[in-house]
């Protein structure tokens, strides 16, 4: 058993350490006026509207071409992510090489750099006169003020998630396993594909709803790529913003509730998956 | 050539597996990140240093360090008693609270800064009675701060709950037995034993109050030399199409941005260390 469900079975009868009150109040009275209050406020003004100004306003052409640019370039960007970030988190996990620390230390970098930086950063470089996006454009690839931009961006956003998931779960991979597969005369590649792979499964899962789950919400690192053309390169959040701008808090309140409900029940089947794979692996 | 085992791959598929990972990080991290040093230096020391000393540079970044000292010790006293609660004590609706406390991640930044607005704005619930007492959130430092501290709401807390879930409580309960008041136990058992955890999630806490884009935006108003944070002041001067100075701003946020991973590091190697003396000395 572990040590905090011990506590849990004493804490049950009697808490033993003092601050039960104090500590829990705070949490809660903090967490009350600084997130749930305001985020109240949301639903709130929504409804506001009647039925039917709600569907006009959440419905329009251009907030269902706002929706699909989301939901398109966030999908495409987590599915990279699950390819490349699998590869990464396997040759780190599993290769010496020379750069590998540097390689380990930038994936953090999305996380680390405000998205206004890495949304200049990447439209100085994708740009028609940029280091790679010189390269692009003989090819006919318009990676800027394109839908192409702002799955970049969404790429960049979530490089981490799917890494930082995998890795871990790599490197606790009992070897035993893959040695009995190799003595049972399976191939690398058959071993990859049936003993490995199965188990990378739950985390890559989870890697990619929270890249799909930030790319959803995601602001600054798009803004500057995508050009902003509304019904063709313009996301949800900017289209949020573009109400607030024009004092249309009800329509910039009624398009977040939809952009939240999609964030949360990410967030609530990633938690389902954490909860069924540990159940399953009976570990923490 | 060289055996192998036979849970070793082929040097070919090593090299070729490593050469398209490094590609990837490459085309999407390392490039680009190398593009805002070198665009940010390439004009010279000179330029740089008059972008970054321009008033206006000069105002985004006293405001930056001002919502950050603001922003950053709410969250670090809030995240150091969330973990205690949720760590230490069971209780009826403690998930449904871990869910709650991670809920800002779920929020898109527009989003975060928004409900600033529809609560502290002119047409919002408390704007009559802020107008009528002449106080002014939105479009205004106080409002920053808001939006700032529901971003960074979550990060102290989400460092510190899974480590002291992992510590478990022998010693506090030791120290308890003792005679240790609450308060003492905090500062000399707990506190101690978590400190790498805990600056980790503050330094993260930091580096994303000072970096907040989104959610500053909307609350900001843009008021050159007034309300403009660091971010927004690298928007304002790349929109006003002066890229070497966006650029040699931008680079300060980079410097907060290496300091962050070079942090991260640091604790890993602190961790690591410290779990291979303590297995030292049991055995």
């Amino acid at each position: 058993m572990s040590a905090s469900a011990a506590t849990a079975v004493a804490g049950r009868a009697r808490r033993v350490l003092p601050g039960f009150g104090l500590s829990t109040g705070l949490t809660v009275a903090w967490l009350s006026a600084v997130v749930l209050v305001p985020l109240s406020t949301l639903a709130l003004r929504a409804s506001t509207l009647s039925w039917a100004q709600a569907w006009a306003v959440v419905a329009s052409p251009r907030a269902l071409a706002s929706y699909r640019l989301s939901f398109g370039a966030s999908l495409a960007g987590a599915a990279v992510n699950v390819v490349f970030g699998v590869l990464v988190a396997w040759v780190l996990a599993r290769y010496r090489f020379p750069g590998r620390s540097l390689v380990d230390a930038v994936v953090d970098l999305p996380f680390a750099l405000p998205t206004a930086v890495s949304g200049i950063a990447l439209t100085a470089v994708y740009a028609r006169n940029g280091w790679l996006g010189a390269v692009l454009e003989p090819l006919g690839v318009k990676a800027t003020f394109s839908p192409l931009g702002v799955t970049l961006a969404l790429t960049f956003i979530g490089l981490p998630f799917v890494i930082r998931t995998v890795q871990p779960v790599l490197e606790d991979l009992d070897p035993e396993l893959e040695e009995a597969a190799a003595t049972l005369g399976a191939g690398r590649w058959a071993t990859f594909r049936r003993v490995i792979l199965p188990a990378l499964v739950p985390a890559a899962v989870t890697g990619f709803a929270l890249a799909f789950a930030r790319g959803l919400g995601e602001y600054g690192s798009v803004v500057f790529i995508s050009g902003n053309m509304p019904l063709r390169t313009e996301i949800a959040p900017l289209l949020i913003m573009t109400r607030l701008e024009q004092y249309d808090y009800a329509g910039a309140a009624a398009i977040a509730c939809v952009l939240l409900a999609a964030s949360f029940a990410l967030l609530l089947g990633i938690n389902r998956l954490q909860a069924w794979t540990r159940a399953r692996t009976g570990k923490e | 050539m060289s055996a192998r085992t036979a849970t070793e791959d082929p040097a070919w598929v090593r090299w070729a597996l490593v050469g398209l990972a490094l590609a990837f990080v490459a085309a999407l991290v390392l490039v680009p990140a190398a593009a805002v040093l070198w665009e940010a230096v390439r004009g010279g020391a000179e330029l740089w240093w008059r972008a970054v000393a321009d008033p206006d540079a000069r105002a985004a970044i006293r405001l930056t360090l001002l919502v950050a000292a603001v922003a950053v010790p709410l969250n670090t006293a809030f995240g150091v008693a969330a973990a205690w609660s949720l760590t230490r004590f069971r209780f009826r609706g403690k998930s449904l609270l871990v869910s709650l406390v991670d809920l800002p991640f779920g929020v898109s930044p527009v989003i975060s800064g928004m409900v600033t607005v529809l609560l502290f704005g002119a047409q919002g619930w408390l704007g009559p009675w802020l107008d009528a007492h002449g106080l002014k959130v939105v479009f205004a430092v106080p409002g920053i701060v808001l939006a700032t501290v529901f971003v960074t709401f979550p990060f102290v807390a989400r460092e510190l709950i899974p480590f002291m879930e992992s510590q478990g409580v022998e010693e506090e309960e030791a120290a308890l037995v003792l005679g240790a008041s609450g308060w003492q136990i905090l500062t000399r058992v707990t506190l101690p034993n978590v400190k790498w955890s805990l600056l980790y999630g503050v330094i993260l806490c930091n580096a994303r109050a000072m970096g907040e884009f989104g959610a500053v935006s909307v609350v900001s108003g843009h008021v050159r030399g007034v309300t403009n944070t660091i971010p927004l002041h690298v928007e304002v001067l790349y929109n006003e199409y002066a890229f070497r100075a966006s650029f040699a701003v931008a680079s300060l946020l980079f410097l907060v941005a290496l300091v962050t991973l070079v942090a991260k590091k640091a604790l890993e190697w602190k961790q690591r260390s410290a779990r291979a003396t303590a297995r030292r000395s049991h055995a």
